[in-house]
């Protein structure tokens, strides 16, 4: 095809997609309805924050970093996670997984859109983005970790984002997509998954002072629950559309799933006890914050309902998971999907910023609840996750389904 | 050309509506804007302005202030001094917990009213342990107390900073006489320095600084104490505004007991030098490589 066919085709393309992205069912509408008002809650808590200040927040110079970066840190994982979509569809050639493996990579766009919307919320000056922007502003690369965080975070987007507009591109003009521009990309964000989330580790890990993250099976941990949230959300995702939409296929991308699932399930609660057991057998000093997350420390314990809910959780998860039932009940798998899915965000959330902080360096504990401010800004920010998927899933179905192409108009 | 649909003039009221709904919720943004001009937007970073952009930014800042403070203030920018590296000791045998150095740096620092900032903080220590956990920073009975003895922590001035590291922006650095600074007109505010720091050496302004103009330190210079803008990240300068013009630091001056020491560590007669050769001294956190040039000692 020639350039000037795709200067034609190519706007078509986006017109078809604006159109499957606005029209629908009245369920549909009312969907989009309730996702609006909760951004619209959120926008407006954040504008007082900005106004005002992050006094508005429950933070403190002790407590310095919240749920934003508690949020930011398990989304980091969910765009992760979707990888394990991508791997089983074109390493290990499964047929069935390449049908669906979009749904994955879309997932990761808009979770990546989130973990930028966190990050921007948790800034003291939103104003002053530029100044991390190269050559523009001053990044401080190669040695903060922050700035390799926003650079994996933003490449991967990229890398999703033309993965699956291109192949969408193609399936629309009824072409089969060249392996050339599509192939290495795919590869490429196998490895990128890997990194983006191991910055992130990093970005904790490589603190002296804060000895609670200052682990190196940080990162691998990361990975761990990464594997199994990411999957988790996307088993519970296929059955949705596999319901309410026209998009029909088997039960073995969900199997293979699940059986991805029942591996890092186990992996993530045994490096949790690797890590427990170096904490707490060895005691000192470094203790000290394992001991406030999981029993309190000097009559506070304001984590630990948070940090028992999530190993209760993660340990239903796991027998649930592993029961005979999960592979033939659907129900079943997807009560413990969200279960995991819950029991995750705590856990590599709440349950892994703040107890870096608590104690402080200076041994001093200040507790930390988020405000209603924060809340707020979470839900306006998920709420926004959830449009940007539902309307890329709005597009990608029809295409994929052949119900649009670029001659029926 | 088909005529629009009822379903489409829906669909373009509802979009309207969102779109309204939207510009609605984020309108106190426009209360943020108003506060700001296009130059402090656009300013650069401290060591790309020439020294004609600088004149204008110091004088646009003390503008600010009066008309945001109430306060007429001089704003400087001091520049280190050649063959100046500057140290602090602090004599733990000496030092009885009473905070006037806190409430020295309160004032000489424009620190907000209402929070009652400081960048120094005392922890109250067991006698016989060097544990922080056996220490603690909120304290209100008569001091010294027996069975006590007292550590002030503020900023440690590090050869090896971590807070300057994680910063993405190069919004702080170290000042060649080994001052550690920030560019209040920089930073982002990701307090990602205040996750770093080992020594809970700094501060974020979680909201506007309230300071009555009377109260106001006039005496100011660009990376010291002139009043910070919210939302940014700040710490002790070593008061460089006066230290890089042979004045000593205000907590030092405000100290009743002598506890504290300051000078040029490149200086060989000087008193800081002298209980470096003389005295037992140490620096806290010394395991994590951070090299401070805050250094603690006793008498006996």
């Amino acid at each position: 095809m020639s350039d000037t066919q795709h200067a034609v085709s190519y706007p078509r393309f986006l017109l078809h997609s604006f159109i499957a992205a606005t029209d629908g069912s009245r369920a549909f509408y009312a969907w989009m309805t309730f996702l609006t008002a909760l951004m619209l809650v959120g926008a407006n808590a954040w504008a007082h924050q900005v106004v005002e200040g992050m006094a508005l927040t429950g933070m403190t110079d002790h407590v310095s970093w919240g749920l934003y970066i508690a949020n930011f840190t398990f989304l980091v994982g969910l765009a992760a996670g979707a990888v394990m979509m991508v791997i089983p569809a074109y390493l290990y050639d499964d047929h069935e997984m390449h049908d669906v493996v979009i749904i994955g990579e879309l997932l990761a766009v808009a979770a990546l859109v989130m973990c930028l919307g966190f990050v921007l919320a948790d800034l003291g000056r939103p104003d002053r983005f530029w100044h991390m922007i190269p050559g523009l502003g001053r990044l401080n690369w190669p040695i903060s970790m922050l700035t390799w965080d926003m650079i994996v975070l933003n490449g991967y987007l990229l890398i999703n984002a033309h993965i699956a507009g291109y192949l969408l591109y193609t399936r629309f003009l009824g072409k089969k997509p060249n392996p050339r521009w599509y192939l290495p990309f795919v590869f490429l964000s196998i490895a990128w998954a890997v990194s983006i989330h191991t910055v992130t580790a990093f970005l904790y890990s490589g603190l002296g002072g804060r000895p609670f993250w200052n682990t190196a099976i940080l990162a691998p941990r990361f990975l761990a629950s990464a594997f199994v949230s990411g999957p988790a959300f996307v088993i519970v995702t296929l059955q949705i559309i596999r319901k309410l939409s026209d998009f029909k296929f088997g039960n073995g991308p969900i199997m293979t799933l699940l059986k991805v699932m029942r591996v890092t399930v186990l992996l993530n609660l045994f490096l949790l006890a690797a890590e427990l057991f170096t904490i707490f057998y060895t005691g000192g000093s470094h203790v000290a914050a394992a001991q406030y997350l999981f029993f309190g420390l000097h009559g506070k314990s304001g984590l630990v309902p948070w940090i028992w809910t999530a190993i209760a959780l993660n340990t239903i998860a796991a027998v649930m998971l592993l029961a005979p039932r999960a592979k033939t009940h659907m129900t079943w798998l997807n009560v413990a999907c969200v279960i995991t899915f819950v029991g995750v965000w705590i856990e590599k959330g709440m349950g892994l910023i703040i107890p870096g902080f608590i104690p402080s360096t200076l041994h001093e504990i200040v507790e930390y609840s988020p405000s209603l401010v924060e809340w707020k800004i979470m839900v306006g920010l998920w709420a926004l996750g959830l449009m940007i998927y539902t309307v890329l899933l709005k597009i990608a179905i029809p295409i994929l389904t052949d119900q649009v192409k670029v001659d029926t108009k | 050309m088909p005529p629009i649909s009822r379903r489409t003039a829906i669909k373009a009221f509802g979009a309207t509506l969102g779109a309204a709904a939207f510009a609605r919720a984020l309108a106190p943004l426009s209360n943020y804007q108003e506060g700001m001009s296009a130059e402090e937007f656009i300013q650069n970073h401290y060591k790309e302005l020439s020294d004609e952009d600088m004149l204008k930014v110091l004088k646009r800042l003390e503008a600010e202030t009066l008309k945001e403070y109430g306060a007429e203030v001089s704003i400087k920018d001091v520049k280190p001094m050649d063959g100046v590296q500057f140290g602090y000791a602090l004599n733990l045998s000496v030092c009885i917990g009473c905070r006037k150095c806190a409430e020295a740096c309160h004032k000489e620092n424009n620190h907000d009213r209402a929070t009652n900032n400081s960048y120094i903080r005392v922890m109250e220590m067991k006698q016989g342990s060097m544990d922080l956990e056996h220490g603690r920073a909120i304290y209100e009975d008569a001091v010294p107390e027996p069975g006590k003895y007292y550590m002030p922590v503020q900023c440690q001035q590090c050869d090896n900073p971590p807070c300057v590291h994680v910063c993405p922006v190069e919004a702080t650095w170290k000042e060649k006489d080994g001052i550690v600074v920030v560019d209040y007109n920089w930073c982002i505010g990701c307090r990602y320095c205040e996750a770093a720091c080992p020594y809970h050496a700094r501060r974020f302004n979680w909201a506007r600084p309230e300071i009555p103009a009377e109260e106001v330190n006039p005496v100011q210079a660009y990376l010291a104490n002139r009043i910070r803008p919210q939302g940014v990240v700040e710490k002790c300068h070593f008061c460089l505004h006066r230290t890089r013009e042979g004045r000593l630091p205000a907590c030092l001056e405000a100290c009743p007991t002598g506890a504290r020491v300051f000078g040029n560590l490149l200086d060989p007669n000087s008193e800081i030098r002298w209980v470096l050769a003389n005295k037992r001294v140490f620096v806290l956190k010394e395991e994590l490589g951070t090299h401070p040039r805050f250094f603690y000692y006793f008498d006996e």
